[in-house]
């Protein structure tokens, strides 16, 4: 299924939790609402025409314009199609609607989407620093980061 | 190879076993405690340094959560501070150091989609050689360190021993074996040596021999067998909903292969077949047959390595590399290639500049140990080392 098919289905049912679009590019992909990402991926994973049944990667990113993106690349194993999905949210309110009850590897892309940039996922089951200390300050992806000096003590920064 | 072994149940079956008792046939119930238990993140079989927290009741296992992140090096971030494109890959070499060139040739690949550079069939012949070569060598170091994780050590010392004929290979061709910085954005950073293709060659004919003794020797030992056959299964839906990759996926009954189902490279000009665990022996998902799929697609390896190397065309492997690397502003990729563990993918976004704005490494490892708890539920504690084995994580590339 094309990406203009995949929008056309998204938009009957969604409505305006489709925010916007780019097709024209390489790798097409749909911007939805926060608020409705958990539904819009249930529907694209449990649709038969649809089938995205595998998240294949799940990124945050820091737009590095006041606002902060987590973008998710699916795919079908069984349809063979693909489609990016992305979700903007404003620095000021970082909640993003986990959807790990969705597919099961994002539970660890969320956890390291909080880490590196504090998105916050609601409802995620276990929202933990994963690759860093539990006790680090700040996220180190944003643009913004600055590195604590100290850390237990060991000097960190130079 | 016929089922010949008793097959192992993973559960103890004259015995019921709940949280908190354990009831026996006789309908007696024994109270028991639930405790837990660190694994790592200093243990010779976790493969690096992965701590994994385990809650037991006796020899049972009721949860575990693996604890990551001991060897995080901020690959990420290095990305986005080099001063171009470049310079990244020394870097991704060292995410899945046992598999460099499979890192490099992702983020090159990614890198040469956003700027639309058509690289010489010649590159492209070296790369699958290269890489298969690679596939071999990581495949030979999963092997050899499940079986010292089951218990045998000689397996592993054949292994090694072949793995490093291969490092020898990569030695004379770039002149480092372990973290090569050979491909470059557009191209090599040298020619294949005027010996090496004979030497190519001739390990593939000393090679194919090899497997089959290691499959004498290990894989269809009974020892072996009952100790892998029905432990740790991963189902297909399972796996799919995790993202799981590689032989791992494979090995769960699921044909999927990026090298055949992404189509990257010139694979498709060569005759071979994706390895899927069948069950002959054990389960469809089990421990035994994540192990024969890596087993099996050695001998694929192979056969693409030979019919590379006999079709090698001629040219200049640096005619494509670009003076200047700086895509489209707002640019971004998603590129997946299947890496020795699975599916390996960069997410590139480009601001205009000479540098990344952001990377994202998707490691197969990461996703592949993170469907370690829903298999290892009710498994016993040897088990796990099996089961954690047979997911063949590299730590570097689960914390980058």
């Amino acid at each position: 299924m094309t990406a203009e098919e995949i929008l056309h289905i998204l938009q009957q049912k969604f409505g305006d939790a489709i925010v916007g679009s780019k097709l024209d590019i390489m790798q097409p992909w749909i911007q939805v609402a926060p608020n409705a990402t958990k539904d819009i991926c249930a529907f694209l994973c449990d649709d038969p025409s649809l089938n995205f049944d595998s998240l294949m990667c799940l990124s945050g990113v820091d737009c590095n314009n006041g606002t902060f993106g987590v973008v998710y690349h699916l795919a079908s194993t069984v349809l063979k199609h693909k489609i990016v999905l992305k979700v903007i949210v404003p620095k000021e309110n970082l909640h993003v609607q986990s959807v790990s009850a969705v597919w099961g590897t994002a539970n660890w892309h969320e956890r390291e989407a909080f880490d590196m940039f504090g998105i916050i996922f609601d409802e995620h089951p276990d929202l933990r620093r994963i690759l860093l200390p539990d006790d680090w300050e700040g996220h180190p992806l944003r643009k913004d980061y600055k590195v604590q000096e100290f850390y237990h003590g060991i000097k960190v920064s130079s | 190879m016929k089922t010949v072994f008793q097959q192992s149940p993973t559960l103890p079956t004259d015995y019921t076993v709940a949280p908190g008792k354990i009831t026996t046939t006789t309908g007696k119930t024994i109270r028991t405690e639930e405790m837990i238990i660190n694994m790592g993140p200093q243990h010779p079989s976790t493969h690096g340094v992965l701590r994994l927290e385990i809650v037991v009741d006796g020899e049972i296992i009721l949860d575990c959560i693996p604890h990551i992140g001991y060897l995080h090096r901020c690959f990420e971030k290095q990305a986005e501070h080099m001063t171009n494109y470049q310079q990244v890959i020394p870097y991704a070499d060292r995410m899945d150091y046992c598999s460099a060139i499979t890192n490099e040739w992702g983020y090159v690949l990614a890198v040469e989609r956003m700027l639309k550079i058509e690289v010489p069939e010649r590159v492209e012949y070296i790369r699958v050689i290269m890489a298969e070569l690679q596939r071999i060598a990581s495949h030979l170091i999963a092997v050899g360190t499940y079986a010292i994780d089951s218990g045998a050590y000689t397996p592993f010392l054949y292994c090694f021993i072949d793995r490093e004929k291969i490092l020898d290979l990569f030695e004379m061709t770039c002149g480092a074996r372990l973290l090569y910085n050979y491909f470059w954005i557009g191209g090599l950073s040298h020619d294949l040596p005027p010996q090496f293709i004979e030497k190519a060659k001739e390990f593939c004919k000393y090679f194919r021999p090899r497997i089959k003794m290691v499959n004498d020797l290990f894989t269809y030992n009974e020892i072996f067998v009952k100790r892998t056959a029905n432990v740790g299964v991963l189902p297909k839906d399972v796996a799919i909903n995790y993202a799981v990759s590689g032989p791992q996926l494979r090995g769960s009954g699921v044909n999927w292969d990026l090298r055949r189902d992404d189509p990257y490279s010139v694979y498709h000009k060569f005759e071979w077949e994706p390895q899927v665990g069948k069950g002959e022996i054990g389960t469809v998902g089990d421990c035994w047959n994540r192990h024969i799929v890596r087993m099996r697609e050695m001998e694929q390896s192979v056969n693409i390595i030979e019919q590379a190397l006999a079709g090698l065309p001629s040219g200049d492997v640096q005619s494509a590399i670009p003076k200047r690397i700086r895509p489209e502003k707002d640019a971004e990729i998603y590129v997946r290639t299947e890496s020795p563990r699975g599916e390996l993918g960069y997410y590139i976004i480009s601001d205009g500049s000479t540098s990344p704005f952001r990377v994202k490494a998707r490691g197969p490892a990461f996703v592949n140990l993170s469907v370690l708890p829903e298999i290892v539920r009710g498994a016993m504690i040897a088990d796990l080392i099996l089961i954690a084995g047979s997911i063949d994580i590299v730590l570097g590339e689960v914390d980058r």
